[in-house]
Protein backbone atom coordinates (compact mmCIF):
# COMPACT_ATOMS: atom_id res chain seq x y z
CA UNK A 1 0.00 0.00 0.00
CA UNK A 2 1.24 3.50 -1.24
CA UNK A 3 0.40 6.87 -1.28
CA UNK A 4 0.82 10.11 -0.37
CA UNK A 5 0.43 11.50 3.61
CA UNK A 6 -3.52 11.20 4.30
CA UNK A 7 -5.02 9.61 1.52
CA UNK A 8 -6.42 6.81 3.49
CA UNK A 9 -3.72 4.10 3.63
CA UNK A 10 -4.70 2.95 6.90
CA UNK A 11 -8.10 3.07 6.65
CA UNK A 12 -7.59 1.15 3.58
CA UNK A 13 -5.27 -1.72 5.63
CA UNK A 14 -8.20 -1.69 8.48
CA UNK A 15 -11.38 -2.28 6.54
CA UNK A 16 -9.76 -5.79 5.53
CA UNK A 17 -7.65 -6.91 8.23
CA UNK A 18 -8.69 -8.70 10.42
CA UNK A 19 -6.40 -7.35 13.54
CA UNK A 20 -6.01 -3.69 14.20
CA UNK A 21 -3.53 -2.62 11.99
CA UNK A 22 0.09 -2.62 13.69
CA UNK A 23 3.36 -0.46 13.24
CA UNK A 24 6.13 -2.31 13.27
CA UNK A 25 9.40 0.36 13.59
CA UNK A 26 13.02 0.53 12.55
CA UNK A 27 15.66 2.35 14.34
CA UNK A 28 17.51 4.33 11.25
CA UNK A 29 21.06 5.88 11.67
CA UNK A 30 22.74 7.65 8.89
CA UNK A 31 25.70 6.36 8.97
CA UNK A 32 26.12 2.60 7.60
CA UNK A 33 28.29 1.40 10.29
CA UNK A 34 25.31 -0.07 12.42
CA UNK A 35 23.43 1.02 15.29
CA UNK A 36 25.87 -1.33 17.91
CA UNK A 37 27.66 1.81 18.30
CA UNK A 38 25.32 4.77 19.05
CA UNK A 39 26.95 6.05 22.55
CA UNK A 40 30.06 6.34 20.99
CA UNK A 41 29.53 8.60 18.28
CA UNK A 42 27.05 11.32 19.62
CA UNK A 43 27.09 13.12 16.20
CA UNK A 44 25.25 10.61 14.47
CA UNK A 45 21.00 10.59 14.28
CA UNK A 46 18.78 8.33 14.74
CA UNK A 47 15.36 8.30 13.08
CA UNK A 48 12.60 6.05 13.86
CA UNK A 49 10.38 4.89 10.59
CA UNK A 50 7.35 3.40 11.10
CA UNK A 51 5.02 1.32 9.05
CA UNK A 52 1.76 0.12 9.41
CA UNK A 53 0.63 -3.44 8.43
CA UNK A 54 -2.72 -5.64 8.28
CA UNK A 55 -3.58 -8.99 8.12
CA UNK A 56 -5.88 -11.52 6.65
CA UNK A 57 -5.68 -14.83 6.73
CA UNK A 58 -7.10 -16.67 3.51
CA UNK A 59 -6.91 -20.15 4.67
CA UNK A 60 -5.51 -22.50 7.30
CA UNK A 61 -1.80 -22.20 5.85
CA UNK A 62 -1.97 -18.72 4.38
CA UNK A 63 -1.79 -15.77 5.41
CA UNK A 64 -1.64 -12.27 3.35
CA UNK A 65 0.49 -8.92 4.89
CA UNK A 66 -0.32 -5.83 3.77
CA UNK A 67 2.12 -3.34 4.28
CA UNK A 68 1.82 0.37 4.39
CA UNK A 69 4.84 2.54 2.76
CA UNK A 70 6.49 5.10 5.81
CA UNK A 71 5.16 8.20 4.80
CA UNK A 72 8.93 10.13 3.62
CA UNK A 73 10.13 8.24 0.63
CA UNK A 74 13.32 8.69 1.82
CA UNK A 75 12.59 5.87 4.34
CA UNK A 76 11.44 3.86 1.37
CA UNK A 77 14.48 1.61 1.57
CA UNK A 78 13.01 -0.32 4.10
CA UNK A 79 10.47 -1.35 1.39
CA UNK A 80 13.59 -3.04 -0.68
CA UNK A 81 13.24 -5.89 1.59
CA UNK A 82 8.97 -6.07 1.41
CA UNK A 83 9.15 -6.07 -2.88
CA UNK A 84 10.89 -9.46 -2.32
CA UNK A 85 8.02 -12.15 -2.09
CA UNK A 86 5.59 -9.49 -2.52
CA UNK A 87 2.39 -9.91 -5.10
CA UNK A 88 2.06 -6.12 -5.91
CA UNK A 89 1.34 -2.65 -4.95
CA UNK A 90 -1.81 -0.96 -4.26
CA UNK A 91 -1.42 3.28 -5.20
CA UNK A 92 -3.61 4.76 -3.63
CA UNK A 93 -4.51 8.17 -5.10
CA UNK A 94 -6.70 11.33 -4.14
CA UNK A 95 -6.99 12.72 -7.31
CA UNK A 96 -7.02 16.45 -6.00
CA UNK A 97 -3.55 15.88 -5.04
CA UNK A 98 -1.84 13.24 -7.75
CA UNK A 99 1.65 14.55 -7.44
CA UNK A 100 1.60 12.85 -4.10
CA UNK A 101 1.77 9.51 -5.65
CA UNK A 102 4.85 9.93 -8.02
CA UNK A 103 7.37 8.97 -5.75
CA UNK A 104 5.13 5.60 -5.26
CA UNK A 105 4.49 5.07 -9.23
CA UNK A 106 8.72 5.46 -9.75
CA UNK A 107 9.46 3.20 -6.79
CA UNK A 108 7.52 0.09 -8.19
CA UNK A 109 8.46 0.65 -11.91
CA UNK A 110 11.93 0.49 -10.96
CA UNK A 111 11.49 -2.25 -8.50
CA UNK A 112 9.97 -4.04 -11.29
CA UNK A 113 6.91 -4.70 -8.94
CA UNK A 114 3.00 -4.78 -10.88
CA UNK A 115 0.90 -2.52 -9.40
CA UNK A 116 -2.37 -0.33 -9.94
CA UNK A 117 -3.44 2.95 -8.97
CA UNK A 118 -7.07 3.00 -7.18
CA UNK A 119 -8.38 5.99 -6.98
CA UNK A 120 -10.15 6.63 -3.46
CA UNK A 121 -13.40 8.30 -3.30
CA UNK A 122 -14.87 10.37 -0.81
CA UNK A 123 -18.90 9.84 -0.46
CA UNK A 124 -19.03 7.69 -3.52
CA UNK A 125 -17.76 11.10 -5.39
CA UNK A 126 -14.48 10.47 -8.03
CA UNK A 127 -13.67 14.13 -9.18
CA UNK A 128 -12.01 12.44 -12.17
CA UNK A 129 -12.30 9.70 -14.38
CA UNK A 130 -9.84 6.90 -14.38
CA UNK A 131 -8.71 7.71 -17.94
CA UNK A 132 -7.86 11.40 -16.96
CA UNK A 133 -6.04 9.73 -13.70
CA UNK A 134 -3.97 7.31 -16.49
CA UNK A 135 -3.07 10.53 -18.43
CA UNK A 136 -1.60 12.99 -15.41
CA UNK A 137 0.40 9.82 -14.57
CA UNK A 138 1.51 8.99 -17.72
CA UNK A 139 0.57 5.50 -17.04
CA UNK A 140 1.15 2.62 -19.66
CA UNK A 141 -2.10 0.97 -20.77
CA UNK A 142 -1.79 -1.88 -18.92
CA UNK A 143 -1.71 -0.35 -15.63
CA UNK A 144 -5.29 -0.25 -14.41
CA UNK A 145 -7.32 2.24 -12.46
CA UNK A 146 -9.52 1.24 -10.30
CA UNK A 147 -12.62 3.22 -8.26
CA UNK A 148 -12.01 2.31 -4.53
CA UNK A 149 -13.40 3.29 -1.12
CA UNK A 150 -11.25 2.99 1.56
CA UNK A 151 -13.48 2.50 4.06
CA UNK A 152 -15.50 -0.07 2.95
CA UNK A 153 -14.52 -3.78 3.23
CA UNK A 154 -16.13 -4.59 -0.30
CA UNK A 155 -14.63 -1.72 -2.06
CA UNK A 156 -10.90 -2.63 -0.39
CA UNK A 157 -11.40 -6.49 -0.93
CA UNK A 158 -12.50 -5.91 -4.89
CA UNK A 159 -9.04 -3.99 -5.59
CA UNK A 160 -7.15 -6.85 -3.99
CA UNK A 161 -8.52 -8.91 -6.29
CA UNK A 162 -8.35 -6.64 -9.23
CA UNK A 163 -4.34 -6.43 -8.37
CA UNK A 164 -4.11 -10.33 -7.73
CA UNK A 165 -6.30 -11.00 -11.28
CA UNK A 166 -3.71 -8.36 -12.65
CA UNK A 167 -0.33 -9.82 -11.26
CA UNK A 168 -1.35 -13.18 -13.04
CA UNK A 169 -2.30 -11.26 -16.25
CA UNK A 170 1.57 -10.04 -16.17
CA UNK A 171 2.70 -13.31 -15.11
CA UNK A 172 1.24 -15.15 -18.13
CA UNK A 173 2.04 -12.34 -20.83
CA UNK A 174 5.65 -11.55 -19.90
CA UNK A 175 6.59 -15.10 -18.62
CA UNK A 176 8.07 -14.91 -14.81
CA UNK A 177 9.69 -11.43 -15.03
CA UNK A 178 7.39 -7.86 -15.40
CA UNK B 1 8.49 4.12 20.75
CA UNK B 2 5.73 6.69 20.54
CA UNK B 3 1.91 5.96 20.50
CA UNK B 4 -0.57 7.55 17.63
CA UNK B 5 -1.45 10.24 20.59
CA UNK B 6 2.17 10.93 21.05
CA UNK B 7 2.61 9.68 24.41
CA UNK B 8 5.88 8.05 25.39
CA UNK B 9 4.93 4.15 25.77
CA UNK B 10 7.66 1.63 27.85
CA UNK B 11 8.77 -1.15 25.95
CA UNK B 12 8.26 -4.76 27.65
CA UNK B 13 12.45 -5.00 27.57
CA UNK B 14 15.47 -2.63 27.01
CA UNK B 15 15.41 -3.48 23.31
CA UNK B 16 19.48 -3.15 23.06
CA UNK B 17 20.34 -4.82 26.34
CA UNK B 18 18.06 -8.11 25.80
CA UNK B 19 20.30 -8.49 22.18
CA UNK B 20 23.40 -7.98 24.12
CA UNK B 21 24.18 -4.81 21.79
CA UNK B 22 24.21 -6.75 18.54
CA UNK B 23 21.95 -4.95 16.16
CA UNK B 24 22.31 -7.69 13.12
CA UNK B 25 21.22 -11.74 13.24
CA UNK B 26 23.09 -14.28 11.95
CA UNK B 27 21.00 -14.53 9.23
CA UNK B 28 18.31 -12.32 7.45
CA UNK B 29 14.29 -12.54 8.41
CA UNK B 30 11.92 -10.74 6.35
CA UNK B 31 9.62 -8.68 7.52
CA UNK B 32 6.58 -11.48 6.79
CA UNK B 33 8.65 -14.08 7.55
CA UNK B 34 6.56 -16.37 9.79
CA UNK B 35 7.45 -17.85 13.22
CA UNK B 36 5.83 -20.74 15.05
CA UNK B 37 6.74 -21.54 18.74
CA UNK B 38 8.20 -25.28 19.38
CA UNK B 39 5.87 -26.88 22.17
CA UNK B 40 8.01 -27.19 25.14
CA UNK B 41 7.52 -29.50 28.28
CA UNK B 42 6.77 -26.80 30.82
CA UNK B 43 9.63 -26.80 32.98
CA UNK B 44 11.65 -26.16 29.90
CA UNK B 45 10.11 -22.41 30.15
CA UNK B 46 12.04 -21.47 33.32
CA UNK B 47 15.14 -21.49 31.05
CA UNK B 48 13.69 -18.96 29.13
CA UNK B 49 14.44 -15.14 29.24
CA UNK B 50 11.46 -12.99 30.00
CA UNK B 51 11.84 -11.50 25.96
CA UNK B 52 12.11 -15.66 24.76
CA UNK B 53 8.78 -16.28 26.91
CA UNK B 54 6.85 -13.66 25.61
CA UNK B 55 7.67 -14.63 22.10
CA UNK B 56 7.03 -18.33 22.85
CA UNK B 57 3.58 -17.42 23.72
CA UNK B 58 3.03 -15.39 20.88
CA UNK B 59 3.72 -17.53 18.34
CA UNK B 60 1.57 -20.37 19.75
CA UNK B 61 -0.81 -19.18 16.57
CA UNK B 62 1.71 -18.38 14.00
CA UNK B 63 2.79 -14.59 13.48
CA UNK B 64 4.98 -12.41 11.30
CA UNK B 65 8.34 -11.28 12.11
CA UNK B 66 6.79 -7.32 11.72
CA UNK B 67 3.60 -8.83 14.09
CA UNK B 68 6.13 -9.89 16.84
CA UNK B 69 8.24 -6.44 16.56
CA UNK B 70 4.74 -4.52 17.28
CA UNK B 71 3.35 -6.57 20.10
CA UNK B 72 5.91 -6.67 21.89
CA UNK B 73 6.88 -2.72 21.03
CA UNK B 74 10.64 -3.35 19.75
CA UNK B 75 12.04 -2.18 16.55
CA UNK B 76 12.40 -4.41 13.81
CA UNK B 77 16.15 -5.10 14.34
CA UNK B 78 16.04 -6.23 17.75
CA UNK B 79 12.66 -8.53 17.47
CA UNK B 80 14.81 -10.38 14.27
CA UNK B 81 17.53 -10.73 16.17
CA UNK B 82 15.57 -12.20 19.18
CA UNK B 83 13.85 -14.14 16.27
CA UNK B 84 17.05 -15.70 15.03
CA UNK B 85 18.55 -16.73 18.18
CA UNK B 86 15.90 -18.30 19.19
CA UNK B 87 15.33 -20.33 16.05
CA UNK B 88 18.94 -21.61 16.16
CA UNK B 89 18.00 -22.62 20.02
CA UNK B 90 15.77 -24.78 17.81
CA UNK B 91 12.90 -22.93 20.16
CA UNK B 92 10.51 -21.77 17.08
CA UNK B 93 10.45 -22.33 13.76
CA UNK B 94 10.54 -20.04 10.88
CA UNK B 95 8.19 -20.50 7.82
CA UNK B 96 9.70 -19.09 4.53
CA UNK B 97 7.35 -18.35 1.60
CA UNK B 98 7.51 -20.37 -1.90
CA UNK B 99 9.54 -18.01 -4.00
CA UNK B 100 10.21 -18.23 -7.64
CA UNK B 101 13.27 -16.31 -8.48
CA UNK B 102 11.79 -13.87 -5.95
CA UNK B 103 8.15 -13.70 -6.65
CA UNK B 104 5.45 -15.51 -5.33
CA UNK B 105 4.52 -18.42 -7.70
CA UNK B 106 1.81 -19.28 -10.00
CA UNK B 107 -0.26 -21.54 -7.40
CA UNK B 108 0.57 -19.70 -4.56
CA UNK B 109 -1.43 -16.48 -6.14
CA UNK B 110 -4.21 -18.55 -7.54
CA UNK B 111 -4.60 -19.15 -3.83
CA UNK B 112 -4.44 -15.84 -2.70
CA UNK B 113 -7.14 -15.04 -5.25
CA UNK B 114 -9.41 -17.92 -4.45
CA UNK B 115 -8.94 -16.78 -0.63
CA UNK B 116 -9.81 -13.30 -1.37
CA UNK B 117 -13.02 -14.52 -3.07
CA UNK B 118 -14.16 -16.10 -0.60
CA UNK B 119 -14.10 -13.43 1.79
Amino acid sequence: MAGGFGVGKTTFVGAVSEILPLTTEAVMTDASAGIDDLGLTPNKTTTTVAMDFGRLSLDQDLILYLFGTPGQHRFWFMWDDLVRGAIGAVVLVDSRRLADCFPAIDYFEEAQLPFLVAMNGWEGQFLHSEEEVREALSLPPHVPVVRTDARSRDAVKSTLISLVEYVLTVRAAYGRTY
Amino acid sequence: MRDRDGTEDEPLFRPYAVTGGRAEPRYHLAMETLVSSVALKSNDYSLLSPEQESIMMLCRTVRSVAEISALLRVPLGVARVLIADMADEGLVRLHMPQLNQGQPDLNLLERVLSGLRRL
